[in-house]
């Protein structure tokens, strides 16, 4: 007689992390503020756009707080914080992504009463940020002309499951050669229904386009994309 | 590379639902679904297992991956099918892009294989929970 058993197990491996999310989520919602995230490899100009956001939207009274995570050093923090904006860097040491747990450990007892907006920019990598809910409403993914127009069919996780493209550098089209038939039909091929904003953090073009969508967000908004088809 | 991160998650989910379920018994292998569009790479996964199960009741276990692929619900033409490929996604039956993609995005233990004769001897200095992996998993990532 066989001594081996089968169990059915069927647990989805990264479960811990989706309900702590989904929770930040709900706690976010119940103090008024939605949480967007935002995706893209090094050097594709988040921090740049996102000091321009902060600023804006300090401009404006609208209350916002940024979360910046790195793998080293609080150099973006530091950067972002010229905008007169809350911001508190998340060093990962070494972890190539940000994780529910992390974003609740630094939120708990910093995130300003009234927050309506905050804005998490994530480790520069295409990769393994994909795979990690943060309690996000918004998932952003960044892409930069200085990139080259394939971007989403070789990080199809990274697209699929994003609610928002941001094309950025867009003043270097030019000098780049960077065709944008190409991007956006590699952006169809992954995520037909993908909405894609152009913006030049240089030239402030898109900005307010993408300030606006933002500003639209509201705790009740439809279910982000990627809260979807996990098991 | 957030592999051994995964593994690590792996061996924790599995080590707290065996301890439940079959607490004491060695387990023999895990059979993994990881989805194409799940942005987990089964080689990777497969090379980070060992060190993630080592110390733990999965020591030695064997780690089975079924990959599964996109798979698209047409809202034009009803059609549902896997995809060969993960890239384009659009419907194999009407060529149409409107779709509903209902899977590949699986990244989930499946079942369990345990040995319910051999009872694991309690080790001094083991890593029951995987914690260990937890750890390299930081500090290699």
């Amino acid at each position: 007689m066989s001594s081996t058993r089968l169990i059915d197990l069927r647990t989805a491996v990264l479960a811990k992390n989706d309900d702590l999310a989904a929770a930040l989520r709900a706690d976010l919602a119940g103090a008024g503020a939605v949480a967007v995230n935002l995706l893209s490899s090094p050097g594709s100009g988040k921090t740049a756009l996102l000091e321009l956001l902060l600023t804006r939207c300090v401009e404006r009274g609208v209350p916002v707080a940024a979360l910046t995570g790195d793998l080293a050093t609080e150099n973006d923090a530091k950067r972002l914080a010229r905008s007169g904006a809350p911001v508190r860097q998340v060093v990962t040491d070494g972890l190539c992504h940000l994780e529910a747990d992390l974003v609740r450990d630094h939120l708990a007892g910093w995130l300003p009463e009234g927050t309506r907006l905050l804005m998490i920019e994530n480790v520069g990598n295409l990769v393994c940020p994909a795979s990690y809910d943060l309690g996000e409403s918004l998932r952003v993914v960044l892409a930069s002309v200085t990139e080259g127009e394939d971007k989403p069919v070789k990080y199809p996780t990274a697209y699929r499951w994003a609610d928002l493209a941001v094309l950025t550098k867009v003043d270097l089209v030019e000098p780049c050669g960077f065709d944008e038939t190409v991007f956006a039909e590699a952006v169809r091929d992954v995520n037909p229904e993908l909405p894609v904003v152009r913006t030049s953090a240089r030239t402030g073009e898109g900005v307010e386009e993408l300030l606006a969508r933002l500003l639209a967000l509201t705790p009740d908004s439809t279910a982000p994309v990627h809260t979807t088809g996990r098991t | 590379m957030h592999e051994l991160s995964i593994a690590a998650s792996v061996v924790r989910s599995v080590t707290e639902a065996m301890a439940v379920q079959a607490p004491g018994r060695r387990v023999l292998a895990v059979q993994l679904r990881v989805g194409v569009l799940s942005g987990v790479v089964p080689h990777a996964l497969g090379f980070a297992w060992d060190v993630a199960a080592a110390g733990t009741t999965l020591d030695g276990a064997r780690l089975d991956v079924e990959q599964v692929p996109v798979r698209t619900s047409c809202r034009v033409c009803g059609e549902q099918a896997d995809l060969p490929e993960p890239l384009p996604v659009r419907c194999p039956a009407c060529g149409g892009r409107e779709v509903d993609v209902i899977g590949g995005r699986e990244l989930e233990v499946a079942t369990v294989e345990v040995d319910d004769e051999v009872e694991m001897a309690a080790e001094p200095g083991a890593n029951p929970t995987g914690d260990l992996a937890d750890d390299l998993a930081v500090r290699a990532s």
